[in-house]
């Protein structure tokens, strides 16, 4: 470096003698470096398209549903009980609720099986399970994360929807119905929670389990009375973001929950969730430009304004977690 | 060890006058028959290992009951190890393992069938950090005796074992307050009194003050000299003065080279004798080197 000639910032030239008897007085000033500037522009190029794209998507959403809300009144598509967007005779009703209620059917049935699953793994592997034992079962648990959802959906569809009907009876469990693709979507966020919360509970300082123990409190005393208690903010931040991906989870819901939108607290009635309306408008059943088409931005903006809100309770809920101790 | 005369000893100050070493043996062996009866830890060639390589090893001393005991050492020198063998703290890492053998009021700690929950219940640990459960005061004081099953008046408890941590006053108005709420010093005692809940009979303290100032660390002595009326305190420190200071028997251990070609040390006891003797008059030249701070 010191044999090439060098220009500084106020483009007087650099000392090239060496480090002894500089014969240019010291300058401090700042150089151009150029590479650093385009490693920036390119960082900043890539974090700029995906905030852009987010945008551009919601922008899009809300500005076509509001082409909808011209035909349907927000206070139609919030009271209404009924949703016939495909013809028959109460064609033309929008009332979104037997959509939102099949969404939450299906979320609250799988939030029933993936959170004490989730919790209960996590806790096994944070507290009980030994290194060796963690170090094969936390990877493997995630392994189940990477299950591609169509092929769980064929597995609800062809398996637990069976399971189900041997023991409930075929006369009350649907071919199609909600508990089916529920239990398999919650064992599809099982992964998601148990290692989230597994995180939260191993990042409990140790001190902390060292005093439980030092006052004569049992394995389980520790794990249920200052473990769990101490990491229940992280905890709380996987189950919401578990629930985030049951809301907007498609293809499983789509194969095996059923196209009956169906105001229901039934599990197994076939019911519709709002992601699965989409996808059977898209899939061709709706011309595009008509009200039905128009229909899907309104669900889509519903369901965004859905797991964005989760998404901010989860962040707030980390953001306290991380002061707790 | 009448409390007037103990009380003299204590308040002379470390390191000035040669002792009279006679006066000391005939002390010495006075104590020695007094206290045989009050015999609370006996061990006996203990050495702790970290997976093969010893952390300490060969330890043999005696702690006897009301007193202070002081683990000093330089780091490294296996204090805080040794220390969680009382009660069996050392069973949390899975690498440890205990030979020899330690005996509480006569009962083999490491015995088959002994529980590690119940002889923690009676042999309580105070710690370097101040660890309250993020939880309020009340609850902190109330975590002993819920885990044990204790059938006691709450309200009672938590005062009695705040007042005897000498931080009642500070914090009488402030039970259900969050725990992280109170300074750091405030902190330690709280977990002194936390652990004096459960009315152990031994108090384990590993470096209690080390994390604390210096107002604070004055005040947790002071707390320690009036725990002693009720409980059997050990102790580990850094700071030689505080040992002097609070402790009737001192111990002091180091490090020794156990593999010249690893360079792998462990620790060993050097010398276990009264407060005032390793300090004025040690049998051992590591031991006087150490105190008079030529070493460590």
């Amino acid at each position: 470096m010191h044999s090439e000639p060098q220009t500084s910032a106020a483009g007087m030239p650099a000392a090239a003698a060496g480090p002894e008897l500089p014969s240019q007085p010291l300058s401090l000033a700042g150089r151009t470096r150029r590479g650093e500037r385009v490693i920036l522009g390119l960082l900043w190029l890539c974090a700029a398209v995906s905030i852009f794209t987010t945008v551009g998507i919601v922008l899009v959403l809300f500005v076509d549903a509001s082409d909808f809300f011209r035909d349907v009144s927000i206070w139609k598509f919030f009271t209404d009980t009924a949703w016939r967007p495909f013809g028959g005779v109460e064609q033309g009703r929008f009332g979104v609720l037997p959509l939102v209620n099949g969404t939450l059917l299906v979320t609250a049935i799988a939030m029933m099986v993936a959170v004490p699953l989730g919790l209960g793994s996590a806790i096994y592997l944070s507290e009980y399970a030994a290194p060796r034992a963690r170090r094969v079962l936390k990877p493997v648990l995630e392994l189940l994360a990477g299950v591609p959802t169509v092929v769980l959906g064929y597995f609800a569809l062809t398996f637990m929807t069976p399971v189900l009907r041997a023991i409930f009876g075929t006369s009350t469990v649907q071919i199609f119905n909600a508990a089916s693709a529920g239990i398999v979507m919650g064992i599809m966020i099982v992964p998601t929670i148990a290692s989230l919360s597994e995180d939260a509970l191993s990042a409990v300082p140790q001190g902390l389990r060292e005093s439980a123990y030092g006052l004569g409190g049992t394995k389980r005393q520790v794990a249920i009375r200052v473990v769990t208690p101490a990491a229940l903010s992280g905890i709380v931040a996987a189950v919401i973001l578990g629930m985030g991906r049951a809301i907007g989870e498609t293809m499983i819901v789509a194969i095996a929950a059923g196209n009956l939108p169906k105001l229901t607290a039934n599990p197994f009635d076939q019911i519709q969730t709002m992601t699965a309306y989409i996808v059977q408008a898209v899939g061709g059943e709706a011309a595009r430009g008509s009200l039905t088409y128009e229909s899907i931005f309104a669900v889509g903006a519903l369901l965004f304004l859905m797991t964005f809100a989760l998404n901010v309770l989860a962040q707030r809920f980390v953001r306290r977690y991380r002061e707790v101790y | 060890m009448d409390s007037a005369q103990s009380q003299a000893v204590r308040q002379r100050p470390v390191l000035d006058v040669p002792v009279d070493s006679r006066a000391l043996a005939h002390h010495t062996a006075a104590e020695h028959s007094k206290l045989a009866s009050d015999l609370v830890f006996d061990v006996r060639d203990v050495t702790v290992r970290y997976g093969v390589h010893p952390a300490i090893r060969n330890v043999s001393l005696q702690i006897y009951r009301h007193e202070i005991t002081a683990l000093i050492g330089p780091s490294g020198c296996g204090k805080s190890t040794f220390i969680r063998c009382f009660n069996r703290m050392n069973d949390l890492i899975p690498s440890a393992t205990v030979e020899g053998t330690i005996t509480y009021h006569g009962q083999d700690l490491y015995a088959k069938g002994v529980d590690p929950v119940e002889v923690r219940r009676r042999i309580g640990m105070v710690f370097q950090k101040p660890n309250p459960f993020p939880k309020s005061v009340r609850e902190n004081i109330l975590f002993g005796p819920k885990v044990n099953g204790m059938e006691v008046d709450a309200d009672e408890v938590v005062e009695r074992s705040l007042r005897r941590a000498a931080l009642w006053d500070e914090v009488r108005n402030k039970l259900n307050d969050s725990a992280y709420s109170l300074s750091g010093g405030q902190q330690q005692r709280l977990c002194i009194a936390r652990a004096i809940a459960i009315d152990p009979d031994v108090i384990l303290m590993d470096e209690p003050a080390s994390a604390l100032d210096p107002i604070s660390t004055g005040r947790i002595e002071d707390l320690m000299r009036e725990l002693q009326e009720r409980y059997t305190i050990v102790i580990v420190t850094h700071n030689m003065q505080q040992a002097a200071r609070v402790s009737d028997r001192t111990a002091f251990f180091t490090t020794e080279v156990e593999d010249e070609a690893s360079d792998f040390r462990s620790g060993k006891l050097v010398e276990y004798d009264f407060t005032e003797k390793i300090f004025k008059n040690p049998s051992d030249r590591r031991t006087e080197d150490y105190v008079t701070g030529r070493f460590g």
